[in-house]
């Protein structure tokens, strides 16, 4: 699958710039995310992967054009684009910490309480993650770095999302619970959930994704179907750190 | 003996003609020594006093987490609530009215300004009907109910209903534009609210300080000690207060939302909490307890459009003792304060405020020398 098939994409970004100040850290970066796709976003350290993804959120102010589910997004703020259907699992995972595990499933579905889609939900993700099950009442704060990853994960699903962004969902994880978050990667998929992908695990990432995007230095350097990338001389290059694609 | 009422300095205590039992005479002019009855009845007085700076804290601690801001003009939700009842009491249309009005106004402007760019029907009509239908439709009750001297319970609710909202619309004018400043410049605009309300409150009360009847007339006898209904009145509304309190924010999804955005504030925004969502909740809530705190002390001491300042002022100590973030450790300062407070003005009664004051300083030495820092953004 890729950009050009069938509909309008769920999201579709055009010549989006994100800038700290006067120093931009994303330059005219044009990218789709069509309906029940994966797509990834790889590329080194600073090259503006968690940048783009939270100016995608709305946490950080862009320029250029965006548009969600055909609607451009323009200045809506974090929390309406929550309730649009957009959600992110930082980098940080942003849990609360000094909160319950289910506490903070409940907060995930903050803007759908009281309806029988928050109940189905909250059952949904004790399926999805048993472990989190295990630790219902357990502190956020004392999870480890897996479990704080799915707690972060599901949270987010907790709000009914179209698209999730996920951003560096394996980083600091053991190599068999990498292994378990893109087994949970690949099931969201055929629940309809459209997913944004940053990853460093560029391997992993690519065989989960349909379509890739590398970034270096705030632009788009290579993109095409996740298949044909992990053929890409350069872009094995890259996951080697050997050399820049652009080069 | 009586002192003569300092103005703008009065303590909750500082007047006497309280009740026979009540007066506390400085030691120092009688050469009375402290006995068992005479601490007993200081301890009731600090403890009654402190129930009440312990409302003030837990809602400084409420505001300070949720929205970073040192909440000082809950002294004049003390004052203003106290002087409503008392106007209500005496038949008379509060000043609180007008307040109510303007404020009203003031926020419709800066809510509609603020959703400028989504201006749709429904937030027209929300807008609107919080802060300029309800406080008309708030004035007009208080209109039709006043001149007929309703029962004190109903009076106690006009008075909660005409002076709370002012939170809301405190927020939706001054705080809400500018909730992304520095704690600093939030202190600093908290400090100018406070001057301004100050003077507003001279304007729409008058000088004259009031006085309201007690809650409650019964006594019960404890042995030497008289503990009068309106001390147990205090206590009993302090400790409800506390408990509802504790129900809202562990059992309720809404007082989870507010815990959330004070643990994480960015994480509370990812999953659809809206900083104005908590912030309004919030400083409607910690207006509510300030208002309530002004009610309670009403009987207690006569209450001028000023005198809020130096209550809220120990209900701050109690919460600069908690580090601003800790409800518990708040709220057993608040005890502290007001039984040195009580003691302190037996004997040495000048000198109680300096005393009530001074406690912060080693807090403060201890406090900074410890690993917690107030970070002023996360």
């Amino acid at each position: 699958m890729t950009p050009a098939d069938g509909a309008a994409p769920l999201l579709a970004l055009e010549r989006f710039c994100v800038a700290y100040g006067r120093v931009e850290a994303v330059h005219e970066v044009s990218l789709n995310v069509p309906e029940g796709s994966i797509v990834t976003i790889l590329g080194p350290n600073g090259a503006g992967k968690t940048t783009l993804l939270s100016a995608i959120m709305g946490v950080l102010p862009a320029r250029g054009g965006a548009t969600f589910r055909g609607a451009p997004l323009g200045r809506r703020s974090v929390e309406e684009r929550v309730q649009d259907g957009m959600s992110l699992v930082a980098e940080k995972r942003e849990l609360f910490v000094t909160m319950s595990v289910e506490d903070n499933l409940r907060l995930g579905g903050f803007r759908r309480r009281g309806t029988a889609a928050f109940d189905e939900a909250l059952e949904a993700m004790w399926r999805l993650f048993p472990r989190l099950d295990e630790r219902r009442s357990q502190l956020a704060g004392t999870l480890s770095g897996g479990e704080r990853q799915m707690l972060a994960t599901a949270r987010a699903l907790m709000s009914g999302p179209r698209l999730l962004m996920l951003d560096e969902p394996s980083l600091g994880l053991a190599p068999l619970i990498v292994k378990e978050v893109f087994r949970i990667i690949a099931e969201l998929r055929r629940t309809g959930v459209s997913i944004l992908l940053v990853e460093q695990n560029a391997r992993a990432a690519l065989e989960a994704a349909d379509y890739a995007y590398v970034l270096e230095n705030g632009e788009v350097v290579l993109e095409g179907p996740a298949a044909d990338l992990r053929q890409d001389e350069r872009v094995i290059a890259t996951y080697l750190g050997i050399k820049s694609v652009a080069t | 003996m009586t002192l003569p009422p300092l103005r703008g300095h009065v303590g909750l205590r500082a007047e006497a003609g309280r009740g026979p039992s009540r007066e506390v005479v400085p030691a120092r002019v009688t050469g009375t020594a402290l006995d068992l009855s005479i601490s007993l009845i200081l301890l009731q007085d600090g403890v009654v006093n402190a129930a009440i700076y312990a409302l003030l804290a837990l809602a400084m601690v409420l505001l300070f987490t949720v929205t970073r801001v040192i909440f000082v003009p809950i002294g004049e939700f003390v004052s203003f609530g106290a002087l409503t009842l008392a106007a209500l009491e005496a038949g008379h249309m509060p000043g609180t009215a007008w307040l109510l009005v303007l404020f009203g106004l003031a926020a419709a402007v800066a809510t509609l300004w603020a959703e400028r760019r989504n201006l749709t029907t429904r937030i027209w009509l929300k807008t609107l009907g919080e802060t300029i239908v309800l406080p008309a439709a708030i004035v007009g009750l208080v209109l039709l109910l006043a001149p007929l001297k309703p029962p004190q319970a109903v009076q106690v609710a006009l008075a909660l209903l005409m002076t709370a909202p002012l939170g809301l619309y405190m927020y939706a004018t001054v705080y809400r534009p500018i909730a992304e400043a520095s704690v600093l410049v939030l202190l600093i605009v908290s400090v100018a609210l406070h001057i301004a309300l100050v003077g507003l409150g001279l304007v729409f009360f008058g000088a004259e300080g009031s006085r309201t009847t007690a809650l409650s007339e019964a006594s019960l006898a404890l042995g030497d000690l008289v503990v009068s209904g309106q001390a147990l009145s205090v206590l009993a509304v302090t400790a409800a207060l506390i408990a509802g309190l504790y129900l809202f924010f562990e059992r309720t999804l809404i007082g989870k939302a507010l815990q959330a955005t004070a643990v994480n504030r960015l994480g509370a925004r990812l999953v659809g909490i809206s900083p104005a969502f908590s912030g309004r909740f919030a400083f409607g809530l910690a207006a509510l307890i300030g208002t309530l705190g002004g009610i309670l002390i009403s009987p207690l001491t006569t209450v001028y459009y000023d005198t809020g300042f130096i209550i809220g002022l120990k209900g701050f100590v109690a919460a600069i003792i908690g580090g601003l973030v800790s409800y518990p450790i708040a709220a057993a300062a608040a005890i502290l304060v007001g039984v040195i407070e009580s003691f302190a003005s037996f004997f040495a009664s000048e000198l109680k405020e300096v005393i009530v004051f001074m406690i912060i300083v080693p807090i403060l030495l201890i406090r900074s020398r410890g690993a917690l820092v107030l970070e002023d953004e996360e």
